[in-house]
């Protein structure tokens, strides 16, 4: 953003580390002094929900490696050694696990925020395309810790997933052996998973400091969508963000809470309790509910590799989204058709959602069919089309004068 | 290099260098150090990566014996091979008929069943779904073969794919009889 760094180091240490690692003014121009939107509204505390996730998830994910063995014939009985016997081992573990619903439900607001507001417009596409890499990361980490407990979903969800890569023409049956280290889903997987499991976070962490960087550069998009004009646009970060998102993430954790202390099982698969069976498949196999969208789309494609191609194309199609949307326009309150459109976007992928959990029979298939269509089609001819069709709202002339009323120009006083 | 660069001057190679697309000396050294650098770059990668493939002890797992006395027509009995399940199925009268009365144009991967049986009273198969792993269920499904219950793909009583998104039959392992009642898979 604009404006020279106001750092202003006041002791003898703080000045001398200044002229050798200035990391005290970085930090204080990123999250103190930071010049930020003065509208935005609660949809934007996600970003701090979210690193509160991944710090959550990194530090009880550590802990609970400090008790589980990856080990066919032991991960299962350590998981349970942890629900039993590691003091406190219970509560870290369930952090854990709902965790990473917690932090799946937080991106996935995230995600349909940048897309409601047009975040990912000029000058935000580096942005928005390292978000939905942290987004693959996300899913990636997510499936292979699913993989540890060793359960029944565990084996046969990794068996199901591994299996796509089946499909790839010529190489795919290499690549399966290569990622099990065997002729299935068995020890070897189960040890590769737990060390990328344990890699990937990391991976993540350094991802959203880039993230954050290319946020800095052109600066926060807000609900009108159109670019901060001169000072009076913002507000400094802090105190007045760090409070908002601050009011934010404890009425989060309130919700996180409620899971982990209440229903700490309601969101996964009772199956997952029992040890995994390399002879015996569940009859109903599903994911954990964030990639489920996903899973009905797969499903839906009567062809194997078609399938794949499909389920892999409705995530990727994501980074070329800021090319797709042809209007100039970012914010969806200025834009009438695109508001609608959106809306119905969200139901869409709510009933794939619903979809990819109902078995793969009648009627499902023919719903899960025409939703699939319709995801694809609202990325590759509705949002390309309305950019050209559409006739947006008038714009305000500034973020000032979009929240102040316009009587405030005469004196009230 | 029509020039000569006898002078190892920065003058005269910047001259030879606007000589129109001839290579200069630097450039040459540029590219070979550059290959050199890949071609040893990707050696070293190789046993990063071939390191996950599977290990001796998993190559190593050879064959196996099953002793099929107990098994009478109509009972079915799983075993596990390399990791996997494998199905034997004594199959009756019927489901032998079925297999053979198919006419191949019906089937997505066409293959004869005296092909996958070579004595029709044992089908031998790796019970694996081919569309994406699952342990398909026995006498179940449309026809009467198997059926997987994780993406709904039906298999005849020959192990073959008649409906789903399984694009092919299910495999068959290499096996052969030792004796009347013993069989060796692998």
């Amino acid at each position: 953003m604009s404006g020279e760094s106001t750092y202003q180091p006041n002791n003898g240490f703080t000045k001398w580390m200044d002229t050798r690692l200035p990391l005290l003014r970085l930090a204080h121009d990123s999250f103190v002094d930071y010049p930020t939107p003065k509208n935005l509204n609660y949809w934007w505390t996600f970003g701090g929900i979210l690193t509160f996730c991944l710090v959550t998830q990194i530090i009880t994910g550590i802990i609970l490696a400090m008790h589980y063995t990856p080990h066919v014939d032991h991960a299962f009985n350590s998981v349970e050694h942890i629900m039993r016997n590691v003091n406190h081992g219970w509560l870290i573990r369930y952090i854990h696990a709902n965790g990473a619903s917690m932090f799946f439900l937080a991106v996935y607001i995230h995600i349909f925020r940048g897309m409601y507001y047009g975040s990912y417009k000029a000058p935000r596409e580096v942005l928005w395309i390292l978000g939905v890499i942290i987004y693959l990361l996300m899913m990636a980490a997510a499936f292979m810790g699913y993989v540890l407990p060793w359960g029944q979903m565990s084996l046969w969800g990794a068996t199901v997933i591994t299996n796509l890569f089946g499909a790839i023409p010529l190489v795919g049956d290499s690549i399966a052996t290569w990622l099990w280290g065997g002729f299935s889903v068995d020890n070897p997987t189960l040890n590769r998973f737990f060390s990328l499991h344990y890699l990937i976070p990391f991976l993540i962490f350094g991802v959203v400091i880039l993230h954050i960087w290319a946020l800095h550069v052109p600066g926060n998009n807000n609900p009108v969508g159109i670019s901060v004009k001169s000072e009076q646009d913002t507000v400094p970060f802090h105190p007045y963000y760090t409070v908002k998102d601050g009011f934010a993430l404890v009425i989060f954790m309130i919700l996180f809470s409620y899971f982990v202390f209440f229903a700490p099982n309601v969101l996964g698969h009772a199956d997952n309790y029992i040890p995994a069976n390399p002879l015996v498949t569940p009859a109903h196999i599903v994911p954990e509910w964030y990639l489920l969208p996903f899973y009905a789309i797969l499903r839906a494609i009567p062809d194997k590799l078609g399938g794949v191609i499909a389920m892999v194309g409705a995530i990727f199609i994501l980074f070329v989204l800021p090319w797709l949307d042809t209007s100039k326009i970012r914010s969806a309150r200025y834009r009438p058709l695109f508001k609608q459109f959106f809306l119905i976007f969200v139901v869409n992928c709510l009933v794939l959602g619903y979809l990819g959990a109902m078995p793969a029979e009648g009627v499902y298939i023919t719903l899960a069919r025409i939703c699939t269509i319709y995801y694809f089609a609202h990325f590759l001819i509705i949002l390309p089309l309305l950019g050209l069709v559409e006739k947006p709202r008038e714009i305000p002339e500034s973020i000032s004068a979009s929240i102040l009323p316009e009587t405030a120009a005469s004196p009230a006083e | 290099m029509s020039d000569t660069n006898t002078t190892g001057n920065g003058t005269t190679e910047t001259k030879t260098a606007s000589h129109e697309g001839e290579p200069n000396r630097r450039a040459f050294l540029h590219l070979t150090t550059g290959a050199f650098a890949a071609i040893g770059a990707a050696n070293v990668a190789w046993p990063l990566i071939d390191q996950m493939n599977p290990d001796a002890s998993m190559r190593a797992l050879a064959s196996i014996e099953v002793d099929l006395d107990a098994v009478e027509v109509g009972q079915s009995l799983t075993i596990t091979w390399r990791g996997k399940p494998v199905f034997i199925r004594r199959r009756t009268q019927d489901e032998i008929r079925d297999a053979e009365n198919v006419s191949l144009d019906a089937l997505p991967d066409p293959e004869a069943d005296k092909s996958r049986a070579e004595n029709p009273e044992w089908l031998v198969m790796v019970g694996v779904c081919t569309h994406l792993g699952c342990v398909p269920l026995g006498q179940a499904g449309e026809f009467n073969g198997w059926f997987c219950p994780c993406h709904g793909s039906h298999y005849d009583t020959s192990g073959r794919i008649r409906k789903g998104p399984a694009p092919k039959n299910l495999e068959i392992p290499p096996y052969q009889f030792v004796s009347d009642s013993r069989i060796k898979i692998g």
